[in-house]
C-alpha cells in the first residue's frame, strides 16, 4: 500500500453506466505521483470513460475518485488549476493562430507558463504565427499538448495523444512528454499503441471490457506472459492449441482468426519439435513467424483478441 | 481584492472576448450577412417602395375604339392620370399584375357615354381608390358637372413620414434580432460538436465568462451595424434620427444585449448545427412576420395585438421608430425597454443553467 500523499490519482470500484451499457466496471486505481501510467486497451474498453471520470467531467456511478488528494465537488476551480488536460477529439478554432490559442487557454489560468515558453516547449516557434486551420495533424496535436501545458500542470490527463499520427509526429510528442516528465510532472494518458505504452509508461493498466486484467511496468507485463518469443503457426489439417501446447519450451498457446500462437520460452527447442509433429499429423505449413514477445501478445494472450481493429 | 487580482479575474472575459471578435472578423461570409446583406435589403426595399409622386396613377381605357377615344378625351388634361387604351384582356392583365390601377369600361358602341361606364379597381389597394374617384371625378367634370365647393390643396412629403423612414429602423431591429441569433447560436453550438466547450470545461475558465464574452462582443458589433445601417440610410436616403444619438445608442444595446441572451438559450442545448438552425427558425419566424419590420402591425387583428407588442423584437423596432422618426426621448421608450430587458434577463439567467458542456 502506497502512502495517500503519494498518490496523484487513486480510485477504487470505479463504476461507470450509460443506461444498461456498462462502460467501466468496477476499477480501482493508484497512479503515484511523478510516474507515467497508462491504461492500455482496445477501442471501447472503457478507457477515456475512465479519464473523463477522473478529469471531472462525469460523475461516477459508484466509487471513490481523488485527484491530487481531492475529491471532485468541492473546490473544482482549485483543481482544475493544477490540471492539464488533452481531450481526444477537441477541434481548436480553425481561424486563430497558434499564438492567440495558447494565449486564451494561458488566461484562464491564475498561475502558469509564459505563452513564448510553451510554444517553444511544443516546438511550433516557426508557426506561431499560422493559424491553426494550416497546422498538420501533429502540429495540432503538438498544440493540444500546448494548451494542457500552459498552466505548468502537476498532473497531465492525454486521451490517445498520438493517435492518427504518423510515426516522426508521434516521436515528437512522445519528445514533448519526456521533456514535461522530467520536471517532476504526472501523466496519466490512454493509448491502444502498445509501442506507446512501453516507451512512455512506467506501469500499465491493461483494460477490456471496463475491466483491468493486468497491471504492471511493461517488462513485468511482458514477463508475465513466460515467454521470450511469440511463434504465429498456420497449418493445414487438424492441429489444436492442445496438440501444441505439450510441445517443449512452448508456455501457452491461443487460438486467434485460425491461426495458433505460441509463447515459447526457447525457440531453439521448439522449432524442431514443432515441425516435425505437423509433419507426423500431416498438416503442411502455410505460415510461420516469430518475434519478441510484446504488450499486444500479453493482450491476445488474455483476451484472445487483437488489440487493435484497424 | 487588489486592483491586480481583480484585473486576473476579468483577464479571462477580455481574452474570450477578444477571440471571439476574431473569429468573426475573419469569416468572410458573417461580416457580409451582418453589414452588406441589411445595406442591400434597404436600398432594394428603398427602391420598390420609393414615395411616388400622385401623378403616376395608371388608367386602362378598355372599350370600343370610338367609345375609348372619347374617354381618353375627356380625361386628358386631368391632372396625375396617365391614360392607356388596350383590349379588354390587356387591362385586365395589367390590372392583375398592379401595371394599371384601374380600369375603365364603356359598353357603349358609340362615343356617347350615354349607357355608363365601369370602373374595375382593386378596393384593398389604396392606389386602386384613389385612381377610381380620380377618373370618376375628371369624367363629371369633363361632361359638365360643376364644383360648388372651392378648395385648396397643401402637399406635406416631410422626412420622417416615408415608408424609407418606416423601415430603417425596422431593418436595424431585424438585423440586431438576426446576428444576436446566428451569431451566437452557430458559433456556440459548432464550439460544442467541436468538443471545444467540454475543453473549456476541464480548465478554471468560470462559465459565465464564456457566456458573458458573447454579450461583449455583441455590443461591439452592435455599434458597426447600427452604424453601417443608419448611416446608409441617411446617406442614400436621408433617413434622420429626429431623436439623440445617445438614445439610439440605449435602445440598440437593450436590442443587441436581449438577443444575445435569446441567442444563448436557442444554443443551450442542441448538439447539432441542423438542431440549432431549426429553433432559430422557429423563434425567429414569429417576429419577422409580426413584429413590423417591414410594415406596421398594426394591420393584424386587435386581438393578437398585445401578444406581438410583447415580442422582443416588436419593443425594438417601435422604441427604434420612436427614437430615429417621432424624435421621442430615451424616458419615453421604458415600457418597450422593460420588455426587451425582461426577455434578455431571463434567457440569459436560463441559459447559464441548462447549458450543456459536454
Amino acid at each position: 500500500m502506497i502512502e495517500r500523499s503519494n498518490l496523484a490519482v487513486s480510485c477504487r470500484g470505479l463504476v461507470k453506466r450509460y443506461g444498461k451499457l456498462v462502460a467501466v466496471a468496477g476499477i480501482d486505481l493508484e497512479v503515484r505521483r511523478g510516474e507515467c501510467f497508462g491504461l492500455l486497451g482496445p477501442n471501447g474498453a472503457g478507457k477515456t470513460t475512465t479519464l473523463e471520470v477522473l478529469e471531472g467531467l462525469l460523475a461516477a456511478d459508484e466509487g471513490m475518485v481523488e485527484v491530487l488528494g481531492t475529491e471532485w465537488g468541492g473546490d473544482d476551480r482549485a483543481l482544475r488549476e493544477r490540471l492539464g488536460v488533452q481531450l481526444q477529439e477537441t477541434q481548436l478554432s480553425d481561424k486563430l493562430t497558434v499564438r492567440e490559442t495558447i494565449r486564451l487557454f494561458r488566461s484562464f489560468y491564475v498561475r502558469g507558463r509564459r505563452v513564448d515558453e510553451v510554444i517553444r516547449l511544443v516546438e511550433l516557434d516557426a508557426k506561431a504565427a499560422a493559424r491553426v486551420g494550416k497546422l498538420s495533424g501533429g502540429q495540432r496535436q503538438r498544440l493540444a499538448l500546448a494548451c494542457a501545458l500552459v498552466c505548468n500542470p502537476e498532473l497531465l490527463f492525454l486521451d490517445e495523444p498520438t493517435t492518427g499520427l504518423d510515426p516522426q509526429a508521434r516521436l515528437s510528442v512522445w519528445r514533448i512528454l519526456e521533456r514535461y516528465r522530467e520536471t517532476g510532472g504526472t501523466v496519466l494518458l490512454t493509448t491502444h499503441y502498445m509501442e506507446e505504452a512501453a516507451r512512455l509508461c512506467d506501469r500499465v493498466a491493461i483494460i477490456d471490457h471496463g475491466h483491468i486484467i493486468a497491471l504492471g511496468s511493461p517488462v513485468e507485463l511482458v514477463a508475465s506472459l513466460g515467454a521470450e518469443q511469440v511463434v504465429e503457426v498456420q497449418a493445414r489439417g487438424e492441429v489444436t492449441p492442445e496438440t501444441l501446447a505439450g510441445l517443449p519450451g512452448v508456455s501457452g498457446v491461443t487460438a486467434v482468426d485460425g491461426s495458433l500462437r505460441l509463447n515459447v520460452r526457447e525457440i531453439g527447442t521448439l522449432l524442431p519439435a514443432l515441425l516435425s509433429e505437423l509433419e507426423r499429423r500431416h498438416a503442411p505449413l502455410e505460415k510461420l513467424t516469430t518475434h519478441e514477445a510484446t504488450l499486444e501478445d500479453l493482450f491476445v494472450h488474455l483476451t484472445g483478441r487483437e488489440l487493435r481493429d484497424d | 481584492m487588489t486592483d491586480g487580482a481583480r484585473f486576473r479575474r476579468l483577464r479571462p472575459l477580455a481574452e474570450l472576448t477578444r477571440v471571439r471578435m476574431l473569429e468573426f472578423i475573419r469569416e468572410p461570409e458573417a461580416v457580409f450577412w451582418v453589414f452588406v446583406f441589411p445595406v442591400l435589403l434597404a436600398v432594394a426595399l428603398g427602391i420598390a417602395f420609393r414615395a411616388r409622386p400622385v401623378s403616376s396613377l395608371d388608367v386602362a381605357v378598355a372599350a370600343e375604339p370610338a367609345a375609348a377615344q372619347r374617354v381618353e378625351g375627356l380625361l386628358r388634361g386631368a391632372h396625375g392620370l396617365r391614360v392607356h387604351v388596350m383590349t379588354a384582356a390587356d387591362a385586365d392583365h395589367a390590372l392583375r399584375s398592379g401595371r394599371v390601377d384601374v380600369v375603365v369600361e364603356a359598353t357603349d358602341m358609340t362615343g356617347d357615354l350615354r349607357q355608363g361606364v365601369t370602373y374595375r379597381y382593386d378596393p384593398t389597394r389604396a392606389e386602386g381608390r384613389a385612381a377610381q374617384l380620380a377618373v370618376d371625378a375628371a369624367l363629371e367634370k369633363a361632361l359638365g358637372r360643376t364644383d360648388v365647393l372651392e378648395a385648396h390643396e397643401e402637399w406635406v412629403s416631410r422626412h420622417g413620414s416615408r415608408y424609407i423612414d418606416f423601415l430603417i429602423p425596422g431593418l436595424v431591429g431585424l438585423n440586431l434580432m438576426g446576428s444576436g441569433l446566428w451569431g451566437l447560436g452557430f458559433a456556440v453550438v459548432s464550439a460544442r460538436t467541436r468538443k471545444l466547450l467540454k475543453r473549456f470545461a476541464v480548465t478554471p475558465m468560470y462559465r459565465s465568462h464564456y457566456l458573458l464574452s458573447f454579450m461583449l462582443s455583441r455590443l461591439l458589433f452592435m455599434v458597426l451595424e447600427v452604424a453601417a445601417i443608419v448611416g446608409f440610410g441617411w446617406a442614400a436616403f436621408g433617413v434622420r434620427v429626429n431623436g439623440s444619438f445617445a438614445a439610439l445608442g440605449v435602445v440598440s444595446l437593450a436590442g443587441a444585449m436581449t438577443f444575445a441572451g435569446i441567442g444563448l438559450l436557442v444554443a443551450a442545448r442542441p448538439k447539432t448545427i441542423e438542431g440549432v438552425s431549426g429553433w432559430m427558425n422557429l423563434v425567429m419566424l414569429p417576429m419577422w412576420l409580426l413584429s413590423g419590420s417591414f410594415f406596421s402591425y398594426e394591420r393584424f387583428p386587435q386581438i393578437v395585438q398585445p401578444v406581438i407588442r410583447a415580442l422582443p423584437l416588436t419593443a425594438l423596432n417601435d422604441a427604434l421608430r420612436m427614437i430615429m422618426n417621432a424624435g421621442s426621448p430615451l424616458a419615453a421608450t421604458w415600457s418597450q425597454l422593460a420588455v426587451m430587458a425582461a426577455w434578455g434577463i431571463v434567457s440569459f439567467a436560463l441559459a447559464l443553467r441548462i447549458f450543456r458542456w459536454t
